[in-house]
């Protein structure tokens, strides 16, 4: 059974004019029990809209979605319990502190403050996070802080899947390395399996075991980050994992990473 | 690293406190706001029932001004309750959205039921001390006829269109599901509604016609109704029955009626993408 399972999965949004974007078209794509697998994606190319069709924060036009077998459209519940995610932004509520926030994350899923404190120390001695700013408002945290709030948050629920959307974008270089350290770690250690969606082809290169290029709203390829690169040989020189994305979707790196609207 | 397994009500209870107490961290964090809050709601009630006690200078008709005053305040202090209740729970959504939090709540296994359940509970008791302690000061500063008061009869009222208010708060709070803007306009202007017809300050019967008709349908209608006639004339459980009667069947009408609706509410905003679009 696999950790997570797309067939042929549709969504399209309306846009105000009228208009009909595909979000996503036609996506399949599994992760198997303890694989990471990467999506690389220029703006608007529907990752997000990935990431919250298998949160169920999105319901799919069409296709299948399973989360270790079970159906995520039918039975939201069941999957809700055994998934958590991390977006590009934190999303926290910002006048409280870290700790009370990751109180309340916890206890939707059940998770008692008794179970939570030492499981809070303990991931927060894991990320570099000093145990007495987690007393602090959200808001006085830098950006790369909160992320890795965001990661405990997501971390404390005990996931088999973990959805980690943009969860480096922004950061400063040290923040960066910091969280991706920290992922690193989560799959060494933990028996979760990963869906990350990145614009860094660097954190795909080094993170995942598979690597999947996403293009309005397709996936063009999905292969070991050495294959996908492969594909894209020309005269039988290897490209970078950069210049691979560039090949299969027209974009530079910059464009893709470029701040939205 | 898997958590022990729980059982489901468990887990759901676990939930529930974890709404109540992210609601009491907030309101602590936000004390100072309360504290001034808590001084608005005291001096607009006591600006009110004064009101009562200025009336006797226009006209030669002989008012009770002690009643009337006892009336008035009876009106701001159940008012100001009720309307705090469909408040919240109307601004449930709303208000995550603007926190940016709504989407790991959405995405979490506690049930809707739970969390709506766990923002009203949070919303009677923090409303219920609020209006004690205003209460309290008014106390001090007016005499108020009180003296053949049925206290028991009165909070028995206030619970009891605790819940249906709460079940129309849940109605109202599935407006901003369907539109973001617009439906928190909405409630906004239906809790100015109420307001107006709901006999807060006078009686209903003063309305023209079709106002007294949307006030049968308020539950904040017979809430002052029995709470008046508790409070003022002292009246026992058979003359209460009436409001409360109607207020239970308010209650086991607007619960589930405003779960369902919200659920419907729900599978629409997330067919459209409407829970959230940024990222
Ligand atoms: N809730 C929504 N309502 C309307 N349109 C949406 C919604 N969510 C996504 N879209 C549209 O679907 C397309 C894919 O968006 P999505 O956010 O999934 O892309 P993305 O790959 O995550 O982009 P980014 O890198 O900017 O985060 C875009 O054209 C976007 O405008
Ligand atoms: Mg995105």
């Amino acid at each position: 059974m696999k950790a997570l399972e797309l067939r042929d999965v549709e969504k399209s949004f309306k846009k105000r004019r009228g208009e009909v974007v595909r979000a996503l078209d036609l996506v399949s794509l599994s992760v198997g029990k303890g694989e990471v697998v990467g999506i690389l994606g220029p703006n608007g190319s529907g990752k997000s809209t990935l990431v919250r069709v298998i949160s169920t924060l999105v319901l799919p036009d069409r296709g299948e979605v399973e989360v270790f077998g079970i159906d995520a459209v039918r039975h939201p519940k069941q999957v809700q319990r055994s998934m958590n995610r991390v977006s590009v932004e934190a999303s926290f509520f910002k006048k409280l502190s870290a700790m009370e926030n990751l109180l309340y994350g916890a206890k939707l899923y059940g998770v008692t403050t008794r179970e939570a404190r030492p499981r809070i120390a303990e991931i927060l001695e894991n990320v570099g996070f000093a145990q007495k700013r987690a007393l602090e408002p959200m808001e006085h945290l830098s950006r790369g802080m909160q992320q890795k709030i965001a990661l405990a948050r997501a971390l404390l629920t005990s996931p088999v899947l973990m959805l980690l959307d943009e969860p480096t974008t922004g950061l400063d270089p040290r923040s960066k390395k910091d969280v991706q350290a920290f992922i690193h770690r989560i799959r060494e250690a933990h028996d979760s399996s990963i869906l990350l969606c990145t614009h860094d082809m660097g954190e795909a290169e080094e993170l995942c075991d598979r690597v999947g290029i996403m293009v309005d709203g397709k996936i063009l390829a999905l292969e070991k980050p050495e294959e996908l690169k492969a594909c894209y040989a020309t005269n039988g020189r290897i490209p970078t994992l950069e210049e691979t994305f560039m090949a299969a979707t027209g974009y530079s790196v910059e464009e893709a990473s470029a701040e939205k609207e | 690293m898997r958590g022990t397994v729980k059982p489901l009500w468990l887990t759901e209870m676990v939930a529930v406190w974890g709404y109540v107490q992210r609601n009491y961290f907030l309101t602590k964090r936000y004390f100072m706001w309360e504290v001034v809050w808590l001084v608005y709601v005291t001096i607009n009630a006591m600006a009110i029932t004064y009101i009562g006690a200025g009336a006797a200078e226009f006209g030669n008709i002989a008012i009770n001004t002690e009643r009337y005053m006892t009336y008035l305040l009876v009106g701001a202090l159940l008012w100001n309750y009720l309307s705090m209740l469909f408040d919240v729970l109307s601004e449930t959504v709303s208000w995550e959205r603007w926190e940016g939090t709504i989407e790991y709540t959405f995405m979490s296994p506690s049930s809707r039921i739970t969390h709506l359940l766990g923002m009203g509970f949070y919303a009677v008791v923090y409303g219920v001390l609020q209006t004690a302690l205003t209460l309290g000061v008014c106390y001090l500063f007016f005499d108020l006829d009180l003296s053949r008061a049925n206290y028991w009869g009165a909070l028995l009222v206030l619970v009891v269109c605790s819940v249906s208010l709460v079940g129309f708060g849940i109605v109202a709070a599935v407006l901003p599901l369907l539109s973001p803007e617009k439906g928190q306009q909405v409630s906004y202007i239906v809790s100015s509604v109420l307001l107006l017809v709901s006999g807060v300050y006078y009686d209903v019967s003063v309305l023209p016609n079709w106002m007294q008709a949307i006030a049968t349908v308020s539950p904040v209608t017979y809430a002052l109704e029995g709470g008046r006639v508790a409070l003022l004339e002292g009246a026992g459980a058979a003359e209460l029955w009436e409001s409360i009667r109607v207020l239970l069947v308010m209650g086991v009408v607007f619960v589930p009626l405003g779960i369902w609706v919200f659920h419907l509410g729900e599978v629409y905003a997330k067919k459209t993408g409407k829970l959230k679009r940024s990222g």
